[in-house]
C-alpha cells in the first residue's frame, strides 16, 4: 500500500531553542503545529518538506498569561483554549469561527497567523493542478487568477488576525540569535507566494495584546455557514468616551495579507449615522482587493464585506 | 524513519513501529485493521474519519499516528459491548439517523464526545458539534433527532 504522505523525518524537540537549531541546521524542514492545514496541503502534494519540525512538545508555547502588560498567547495555544481563555469577544468569536470543532482541538494560534494563502487554483489535487500546468505560487510559471502579472494574488484568509491586528497585537520571533519582537501588521509581506517575513530559521512563538477596554467583534463572510475559509472577514474594535467612537478595522481574505485599515475619524455626537456609517463601508470596500482566488466573484466579497463592517460597527456603537 | 508508539485503542494497549508519515487514520485502518473509522474525502474536509482521542473528537486524516504516542483513542469498533449498542447507536438505529452509513461513525463519535461533557444539548449545541461532519444521505434532520434521543435515554 502506498504511504498517504510523502515521506519525511518527524522532529519534536521540546523547547524553544531546540526547535530553532534544528531548524537552522535541518534542509527543507518545515513547522507544523496542530497540521489542520499543513496536513491537508501535503497530501495534496503543496509541500514536500523532507523534515517536519511538529511543535506540540513544547510547553513553553502553550500558555497564556496576564500582566500590567497586557494578554500573552503562545503560538501552541489551541484554538479551542483560546476561544475559552480570552476576555476579547473579536477573539473568541473568530477562534469559533475557524474550521470545526475536532479541528479546533489541535489548530493552534501560531498555525492560524502563519496559514498558507488560498487559491482556488492552488487549494487542489495534484492531478487537478497538474492539467492546468500548475500556477505560479507552485511549480507553474503564469498565474491563471491574473495571467497578465507576475504576482500570486492567493489571499490570506486566518480568521485570528485581523481580531489580534484590530486590539494592537504584536509577536514573538525566535530566530538562533534569540528573540525579536514585531508589530503583527509586519509579519506579513503581501505576496501571495512568500506571504511571510519570517526567514527559513525562525518561528512565531508568543501574541502580545496591550491591555485595554475596547469591544470588539468579528464576522465573516463564507459559503457554509457551519464550517468554511472566510470570503471575507472583519473584525472592529471601539473605544467609546461621551462623545465619540474611536474604531479599529482589519479585514482577512481580501488581500494576499491582514489589512490593518488606517483609523477611520471617530464617529462623534455630531454625525449623521447614516452618512458616518455609509462612508465607512466605503472605506473597507477601498482598502479590500478581493481577487479571482475564490469562484465567488470579488465584487460580492467587497461589497459585502463592506456593508458588513459598517452594520458590525453600527452595533458596537449601540451597545 | 520509524518510531515506536505505544497507546490504547478502546480499552486495549498496543505497541507499534509506524512510519514518521503515517497518518492516524492509515495506522487503524491499515495495521490495526479497525476499518469501521472512514475516509471521506481527501483530507480534513468530512469528519467521516473522526474518532475520540483522549476525550476529543478529531478528525484521524489528519493527525500523524506518532503524535499519538500515549493517547487513548477510541473507535466506532470500541462502542457497542458484547453485542449491546450504546445508547447512541441504538437511537441512530431506530431514528433513522444513518442511511449509506459512511458518515455514521464519525457522526456517533462526535455525538458521544459531546453528550460526555454535555449530556443534554440543544438542537444548536449539536448543530454547532456536529458542524465538522458531512452527511450526503439524511439530510441532517433524523442524525440531531437521534443525538437527541440518545440524550433523553440517557438519566
Ligand atoms: C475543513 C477545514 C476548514 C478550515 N476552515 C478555516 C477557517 O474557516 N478559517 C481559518 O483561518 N482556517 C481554517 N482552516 C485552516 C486551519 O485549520 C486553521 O487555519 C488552523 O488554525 C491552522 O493551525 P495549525 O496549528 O493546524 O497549523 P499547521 O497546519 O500546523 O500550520 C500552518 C502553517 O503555519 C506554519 N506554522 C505553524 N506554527 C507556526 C509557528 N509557531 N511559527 C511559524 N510558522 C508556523 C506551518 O509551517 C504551516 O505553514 C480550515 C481547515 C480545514 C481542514
Ligand atoms: S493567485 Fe495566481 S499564482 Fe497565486 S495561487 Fe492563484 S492562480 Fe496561482
Ligand atoms: S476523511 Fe478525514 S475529514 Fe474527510
Ligand atoms: S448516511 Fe450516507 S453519508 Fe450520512
Amino acid at each position: 500500500m502506498s504511504d498517504t504522505l510523502p515521506n519525511f523525518q518527524l522532529l519534536r524537540p521540546d523547547t524553544i531553542q531546540a526547535a530553532v537549531a534544528i531548524l537552522h541546521d535541518t534542509e527543507n524542514a518545515k513547522l507544523c503545529a496542530g497540521g489542520t492545514d499543513l496536513i491537508v496541503n501535503m497530501r495534496r502534494g503543496l509541500a514536500t518538506p523532507k523534515a517536519l519540525v511538529d511543535l506540540t512538545a513544547i510547553k513553553e508555547m502553550q500558555q497564556i498569561t496576564n500582566d500590567t502588560e497586557g494578554l500573552h498567547i503562545g503560538a501552541g495555544v489551541t484554538l479551542s483554549e483560546l476561544a475559552q481563555n480570552t476576555p476579547h469577544s473579536a477573539i473568541a468569536q473568530a477562534a469559533l469561527a475557524i474550521a470545526g470543532p475536532g479541528h479546533r482541538f489541535a489548530a493552534t494560534v501560531g498555525g492560524n497567523l502563519c496559514l498558507d494563502t488560498r487559491c482556488q487554483y492552488y487549494n487542489q489535487s495534484h492531478w487537478w493542478r497538474k492539467s492546468n500546468d500548475f500556477c505560479l505560487k507552485y511549480r507553474g510559471e503564469t498565474c491563471h487568477v491574473a495571467p497578465s502579472g507576475n504576482r500570486c494574488r492567493a489571499a490570506f484568509t486566518g480568521d485570528l488576525a485581523p481580531a489580534f491586528l484590530v486590539l494592537g497585537a504584536e509577536v514573538d520571533i525566535a530566530s538562533p540569535q534569540g528573540i525579536r519582537r514585531i508589530p503583527l501588521a509586519e509579519l506579513y509581506s503581501g505576496d501571495g507566494t512568500d506571504y511571510l517575513t519570517l526567514a527559513d530559521n525562525e518561528i512565531v512563538t508568543k501574541i502580545h495584546l496591550p491591555p485595554g477596554s475596547a469591544k470588539s467583534v468579528y464576522g465573516k463572510i463564507r459559503i457554509r455557514g457551519a464550517l468554511d475559509f472566510p470570503l471575507a472577514g472583519v473584525a472592529i474594535a471601539a473605544k467609546k468616551s461621551a462623545r465619540e467612537t474611536r474604531f479599529r478595522i482589519a479585514l482577512t481574505g481580501t488581500n494576499s495579507r491582514p489589512v490593518l485599515l488606517d483609523d477611520p475619524a471617530p464617529f462623534t455626537t455630531n454625525d449623521s449615522a447614516e452618512t458616518y456609517f455609509s462612508a465607512l463601508n466605503k472605506a473597507v470596500q477601498k482598502a479590500a482587493s478581493p481577487q479571482r482566488s475564490t469562484i465567488t466573484a470579488p465584487l460580492y466579497r467587497k461589497q459585502s464585506i463592506g456593508a458588513l463592517a459598517a452594520r458590525l460597527a453600527q452595533g458596537l456603537t449601540n451597545d | 524513519m520509524k518510531q515506536i508508539i505505544s497507546l490504547s485503542i478502546n480499552g486495549k494497549q498496543f505497541e507499534d513501529a509506524v512510519s514518521d508519515n503515517m497518518l492516524l487514520i492509515d495506522y487503524l485502518r491499515n495495521t490495526r485493521g479497525l476499518t469501521g473509522t472512514k475516509t471521506g474525502c481527501d483530507g480534513g474536509e468530512c469528519g467521516a474519519c473522526t474518532v475520540i482521542i483522549d476525550g476529543q473528537a478529531r478528525p484521524s486524516c489528519i493527525t500523524l499516528a506518532s503524535t499519538c504516542h500515549g493517547a487513548s483513542i477510541e473507535t466506532i469498533e470500541g462502542q457497542a459491548r458484547n453485542g449491546i449498542l450504546t445508547p447512541l447507536q441504538q437511537a441512530f438505529h431506530e431514528n433513522l439517523g444513518t442511511q449509506c452509513g459512511f458518515c455514521t461513525p464519525g457522526m456517533i463519535l462526535t455525538a458521544e464526545a459531546l453528550l460526555r461533557h454535555n449530556p443534554d444539548p440543544s438542537e444548536d449545541e449539536i448543530k454547532q458539534a456536529l458542524g465538522g461532519n458531512l452527511c450526503r444521505c439524511t439530510g441532517y434532520v433524523k442524525i440531531i433527532k437521534s443525538v437527541r434521543t440518545a440524550a433523553e435515554a440517557n438519566p
